[in-house]
């Protein structure tokens, strides 16, 4: 080459130098714009939940002059424990709520006033009582939950501008909620209720903790039936299955089990689990079958692709020392796997926690208020709950159905963080 | 028969001067039919074979990628095989342990003996056979766990040792023997990945004779090493064939002649030449030798 080519070919790079750094800054830009769209919409979208969800986790108090005379409760003077749980709190409630504004009268009226304190105050009442017989004769000051809607007027939620018909909370309810508030008998308490209840009509005694445990129960059943039965599956398929149409056709299946859409395994739960081997309906074990079924073939597909990924010479250097396939493979290809296999049952897995479809064809839409004991016992799952929630419409539940969000989120984040941690560990070694 | 579909890894490019140096050499190698009609030049059989293969044959599915080999390796010797990439001498090591089963589309037909037993009948067990012709690789391989955990794994997966104290001196007599201990005796239960390339090639030597195998195949054992790591491989093989058999496939010539007492020389899935080191090395009877350690190809 002659040296005028080498001053040209310079200057022609040189030229085309300017241009391919702006397309490189270009490109740089937009994949900075992606990202932040993303998280823009991911802020969103959290700020929105824990906007909307914050205030399902407080509650409001009201402390009303009650006194526990026998007479009003309809016991004796020494009650039992029978005859005190038969007894009239609702009177005693009522009683106060109408000594303390004397003024209420005619039916409607007092209805609505009534309706402040919740109806599950009397049972707590109740049990307050039963726990501590000498508090009848008594008389005083206590705290009773707020009704939902009275809650929802001191958390600030109602909009007192709009006319009286529009709102739930009406104009009566607010001036006493209003004398309530400046006499300093409201307060504003963490939301225990919530994490100690089942579900509820009432969205001020409704809680998570019965969905919480069903999705507990059900990704148990999901885990030890899916995680077992897929590892052991992709080892087999990888490891020892000969190549053949048989395994062929066994890959193209699961592969496309996949992509089946999750109703359709709730369809074959429904008539397999339930109606032809009979095993209870709304159940966190049928629930935990359904979704490993769905869940299998994730771990499957992501375990093959972990084995697969293990160096060969990993596998030579045990073979040439003697190791079996079966020593092979459980001591040197699937600890290598392991993260790999991990991560993939913990994708499968957040796909199952958060899974509604299948799980509303076995019943497990069931309105449930009580905290299941066993798989067996009807339940329902935090993602069912929210469905539920989301379709009430009252305003307690709007929050409720954030805030559930928001536990199932937390659930999911402890998953992850439990699978990084395995993952870790298992990397270290 | 094409020269290039009768690799079993080779290159393009070495198949292609492969088949230069033939033509100068004046032998069809590539039209020669695949039986008897070749013959081995040198001695390939000694009086006391610690393994000997007869007409062995070896397929990758349609690829004949081992042609009619018969050689015996004596007991205590240091055999090198030598040859151009993808002259099947890789593929015939891996045949003496039955290294080769795991790959699906792979044949071997003829015979090949240890102590006179047939290792390819139906009844022998592969574990027992790796267990007594032990292997290193080309790249280091070691287990990712401890330095300890991976000697120990082949005495413990046989059994070999009865105590903890047993283990330890298997481990220590195995990593002196691989002149390694020295330098790694204070991290034993640091992972043997994080070595540098040479020490983990000793650690994959001393995981090899932590089971005292009768046997040692190495692949090509020092490809990946650095000059001074290779000469204390070379070192290490020399004193470790006082109580081992070692068959080392090898690119370097030079190392060849210096660790080994007799040589191999493949070409093109033939045994070519067998005979003393010293012998290949300084008058070479067939052409093809010839050409390959005097750098006319390969």
């Amino acid at each position: 080459m002659t040296e005028p080519d080498h001053y040209k070919n310079t200057a022609a790079i040189q030229a085309s130098l300017k241009k391919r750094y702006a397309r490189e800054t270009r490109f740089k830009w937009y994949g900075r714009l992606a990202v932040m769209t993303g998280f823009l919409f991911l802020f969103v979208l959290l700020a929105d939940i824990i906007g909307k969800g914050l205030p399902a986790f407080t509650q409001h108090f009201i402390s009303i002059d009650l006194t526990l005379d026998a007479a009003t409760l309809g016991v004796s003077s020494t009650p039992d424990e029978t005859e005190l749980f038969a007894a009239d709190f609702g009177a005693v409630i009522k009683r106060g709520l109408r000594d303390t504004f004397p003024e209420v009268s005619g039916r409607s009226e007092k209805r609505s006033l009534y309706r402040l304190v919740s109806a599950g105050a009397e049972y707590e009442l109740r049990d307050r009582v039963i726990a501590d017989p000498s508090l009848i004769g008594t008389s005083g000051p206590v705290w009773l939950m707020a009704h939902a809607e009275a809650g929802s007027y001191l958390k600030g939620q109602v909009d007192t501008q709009l006319p009286e018909s529009d709102r739930r909370v009406k104009d009566n309810q607010v001036a006493w909620l209003d004398e309530l508030r400046d006499q300093g008998r409201t307060e504003s308490r963490f939301n225990t209720t919530f994490f100690t209840a089942g579900d509820s009509r009432e969205p001020e005694l409704a809680g998570i903790k019965a969905a919480l445990y069903g999705s507990l129960f059900t990704l148990a059943v999901t885990f030890c039936l899916a995680f077992p039965i897929g590892v052991l599956a992709a080892v087999y398929l990888e490891e020892f299955a000969a190549r053949n149409r048989l395994t062929d056709l066994i890959e193209i299946n699961i592969n496309n089990l996949a992509a089946v859409p999750s109703i359709v395994f709730g369809l074959l739960g429904l008539a397999v689990f339930i109606n032809f081997m009979d095993l209870p309906r709304s159940a966190p074990l049928v629930g935990g079958m359904v979704l490993s079924l769905m869940t299998l073939p994730t771990i499957i597909i992501t375990s093959r692709a972990a084995i697969q990924a293990v160096s060969p010479s990993i596998r030579e250097a045990a073979l040439g020392v003697g190791a079996s396939r079966l020593q092979t493979v459980f001591h040197h290809v699937l600890p290598v796997a392991m993260p790999g296999i991990l991560t993939g049952s913990i994708i499968g897995m957040a796909q199952a926690l958060g899974e509604t479809a299948p799980l509303l064809m076995i019943g497990m839409v069931a309105f449930i208020m009580d905290v299941p004991g066993s798989v067996s016992d009807p339940s329902t799952v935090l993602p069912v709950q929210i469905f539920l929630w989301a379709d009430s419409p009252e305003r307690g539940f709007t929050e409720k159905t954030s805030a559930a969000i928001m536990v199932l989120m937390g659930f999911l984040i402890m998953m992850n963080a439990v699978a990084i941690y395995l993952r870790r560990r298992f990397e270290s070694k | 028969m094409s020269a290039v579909s009768v690799t079993a890894n080779g290159t393009g490019a070495v198949d292609a001067q492969a088949a230069a140096g033939e033509e100068s050499a004046g032998f069809d190698i590539e039209h020669a039919e695949a039986t008897e009609d070749f013959e081995t030049t040198g001695t390939p059989f000694v009086d006391n074979p610690k393994m000997s293969a007869r007409n062995v044959n070896v397929y990758y599915g349609e690829k004949h990628a081992i042609m009619n080999v018969s050689l015996d390796i004596g007991q205590n010797e240091v055999i090198a095989m030598i040859g151009p990439s993808g002259c099947g001498k890789s593929t015939f090591l891996r045949t003496l342990n039955r290294m080769n089963d795991i790959i699906p589309i792979c044949r071997v037909e003829g015979n090949i003996t240890l102590d006179e037993e047939d290792i390819y009948t139906s009844g022998q067990d592969t574990v027992l056979l790796r267990a007594r012709v032990g292997m290193v690789f080309q790249k280091p391989n070691p287990f990712p766990k401890s330095i300890y955990e991976n000697v120990a794994y082949g005495a413990r997966i046989h059994g070999l040792a009865q105590s903890k104290a047993e283990m330890d001196e298997i481990v220590e007599n195995s990593l002196r023997r691989a002149s390694l201990f020295d330098e790694v005796k204070d991290n034993l239960d640091k992972p043997g990945t994080g070595l540098s390339g040479g020490q983990q090639q000793r650690l994959c030597i001393a995981r090899a004779i932590a089971v005292s195998p009768e046997v040692i195949l190495m692949d090509e054992p020092c490809s990946a090493l650095d000059p001074i790591a290779t000469a204390r491989i070379e070192e290490l093989i020399d004193e470790l064939k006082e109580k081992f058999t070692i068959a080392i496939v090898t690119h370097s010539m030079q190392q060849a002649a210096r660790v080994s007492q007799r040589t191999a020389y493949f070409h093109l899935g033939r045994l070519i030449e067998v005979g003393e080191t010293k012998d290949v090395f300084t008058m070479p009877r067939h052409q093809l030798t010839e050409n390959y350690i005097t750098g006319r190809f390969g």
